[in-house]
């Protein structure tokens, strides 16, 4: 090996930590990721037919997707739209020309025999993608490119063990392809990256990121070398459709990758299939043949040309990015990067903690969504979509910590009963069906102060010499009034009746 | 540029086609032909000149994303040599 860098090469090297153990010393996994997001239209790329799940098979399908002869595909304006807004949120560069081509091959769910794409004259060049790791630190991914093409039909292989379905409902529907630099250096960062780019999509609604429906999936491009030196070999895992898939196919090939080069073997530039049953990957010996997709501009499409001021009103509508609102959660909010980060994940979860944040004390809505909301949502595998209390009971609870008509520590309980009663009632109703009110009544708390120094004066002359004690006395206070006592007005008047 | 059988034998395998040796010979000759002819086009200096990309000069017609097309199985799958309950019926594809 050499260490002549290759042109693409960013230079980002893997965390130590990340790097893969061999029989003969530490190699580094080199990636880079195609990902195919389905845009969000109503109706095909160059059809009027419905895009959708659940209709019965060849349903939504026009003759121009089914490629009867004479028929021509007229572009879809939405998708289009779909793709510069995109390419603006991954801040890449929209060419103001671009044009489709023909990528041949043949297959029975292709009825053109030709995949109508962008390879010479993508609609989006090169960008970046700010991603997070977990620990909080994070690090850039450069975009390549973003283009638009065609998906194919769907071919069901077990509905018959001698004969093959073919079901074209997909078959035409809009999928942006964006490109990364190979920048991915561990399985994490792929996952990390696929993560940050479904919520960058899911912000500008031009894909629902819906991967179990495959809306959204990626071709992992996967390679090893030793640490900083030149780029292998690589092959290409088809269609990895979830964030625990990627990591486990990515982790597979990469160490039998290893163990090919450290048998003195080479490595065979292939595609290969994840299977999620057996967690390995597998050569797709049938695609090899058909590597000759002998591109060439569709001359049934018009070059796409977009003018500035179409570009600039989509500019202009860009809804607030994620990492926009992560820096705004920060400072207008004070939150910390962490809770900001935890809330600006997904959407839905930001405009929840914003409506419940509204007028309260915005850090104590925080940490009621993340800590308890999110945490309980979580124990049962959902996501803030499926919370049972709307933001209003949450700014209610905190509205209730917040003029002392409860602690925090009621507040628990209180929650606990929001979280039973699935949010029939608002939280100040349950603390008044449960007699849950902070006693604020001095008289009240006086008189349990006085009894319990009367009971224990070797405790309370042990406060005078030593003033820690006194959170002993807090501690009896609160158990006697049923944690209600107003632990500001317990302290104050243990510190004025023990002279502290 | 001279098409040689073995290229011949690659283009008709990507098509799908399936042809004898002998027509693969004479299509060898028959390409080869049509491709001299298209060389003769190399004789025109075209240096400056911007490749044409369409003969037509006018921006993409676009289309508004609203539903206007589908729901047609029977005329979809009309001229199918099988189906089955709207699917293609195809001879089975080994992945």
């Amino acid at each position: 090996m050499t260490n002549t860098a290759s042109p693409l090469d960013s230079g980002r090297v893997a965390d130590p930590s990340k790097l893969i153990q061999g029989r003969t010393g530490p190699w580094e996994i080199v990636m880079g990721l195609e990902v195919h997001a389905q845009v969000a239209s109503n109706t095909k790329l160059f059809s009027g037919a419905k895009v959708g799940f659940g209709a019965g098979p060849n349903e939504q399908v026009s003759l121009v997707d089914a490629a009867m002869p004479g028929m021509l595909p007229v572009l879809n304006k939405y998708c289009v739209e779909q793709a510069v807004k995109t390419g603006l949120g991954l801040k890449a560069e929209i060419n103001r020309f671009s044009r489709f081509d023909r990528k041949n091959y043949f297959y029975p769910d292709l009825p053109q025999g030709y995949q109508i794409s962008q390879l010479f004259h993508p609609i989006v060049g090169e960008g970046e993608v700010l991603v997070e790791r977990d620990d909080g630190s994070s690090f850039t991914v450069r975009i390549e490119r973003l283009h638009l093409e065609q998906d194919a039909g769907k071919s069901i292989h077990d509905l018959d063990p001698n004969a093959t379905y073919v079901d074209l409902n997909r078959a035409g529907t809009a999928l942006m392809e964006i490109v990364s630099k190979p920048d991915l250096r561990s399985s994490d960062e792929a996952v990390a990256y696929f993560k940050k780019l479904r919520t960058i999509l899911v912000y500008l609604g031009t894909c629902d990121g819906d991967m179990e429906k495959g809306n959204m999936r990626a071709d992992c491009n996967v390679s090893v070398r030793r640490p900083g030196e030149k780029f292998g070999t690589r092959c290409e895992i088809k269609n990895v459709n979830s964030f625990r898939f990627m990591q486990q196919a990515i982790e597979f090939e990469a160490r039998r990758q290893i163990e090919i080069l450290e048998d003195g073997g080479t490595i065979e530039q292939e595609t290969r299939l994840f299977d999620a049953v057996k967690v390995e990957t597998r050569s797709m010996r049938s695609k090899e043949e058909a590597h000759d997709y002998r591109y060439f501009p569709d001359p049934d499409l018009l070059p796409v040309e977009l003018e500035e001021a179409w570009i600039e009103s989509i500019r202009q509508h860009l809804v607030e990015l994620p990492d926009d609102k992560k820096a705004r959660f920060i400072s207008q909010y004070g939150l910390s990067a962490y809770d900001a980060q935890v809330l600006i994940s997904e959407q839905a979860r930001a405009d929840y903690y914003e409506a419940a944040a509204k007028g309260r004390d915005a850090k104590l809505v925080a940490n009621w969504v993340t800590n308890e909301l999110l945490a309980r949502l979580a124990k049962d595998g959902h996501e803030i979509v499926d919370s049972p209390l709307p933001p209003a009971h949450i700014a209610g609870l905190v509205e209730l910590i917040e003029t002392n008509v409860i602690s925090s520590k009621i507040a628990k309980t209180v929650f606990e009963h929001m979280w039973e009663g699935k949010g029939i009632m608002t939280p100040a109703e349950i603390v008044e069906q449960h007699g849950l009110k902070q006693v604020t009544d001095t008289g009240a708390i006086e008189k349990a102060v006085d009894e319990i120094i009367a009971a224990n004066p070797d405790k309370a002359a042990e406060v005078a010499l030593k003033p820690q004690a006194l959170g002993w006395f807090v501690g009896q206070v609160m158990k006697a009034t049923g944690g209600k006592a107003n632990p500001a007005a317990v302290n104050e008047l243990l510190k004025a009746k023990l002279g502290v | 540029m001279a098409i040689d059988v073995a290229t011949v034998k690659k283009v008709a395998s990507l098509s799908r086609l399936r042809k004898s040796d002998e027509r693969l010979q004479s299509l060898a000759g028959e390409l080869n032909g049509i491709l001299g002819w298209i060389e003769q086009l190399n004789e025109v200096d075209v240096s400056g000149v911007e490749p044409m990309t369409t003969a037509i000069e006018m921006p993409q017609p676009m289309r508004e994303d609203v539903v206007t097309d589908g729901d047609k199985v029977r005329e979809i799958v009309a001229n199918a040599p099988k189906t089955v309950d709207g699917f293609f019926i195809v001879p089975k594809v080994v992945e």
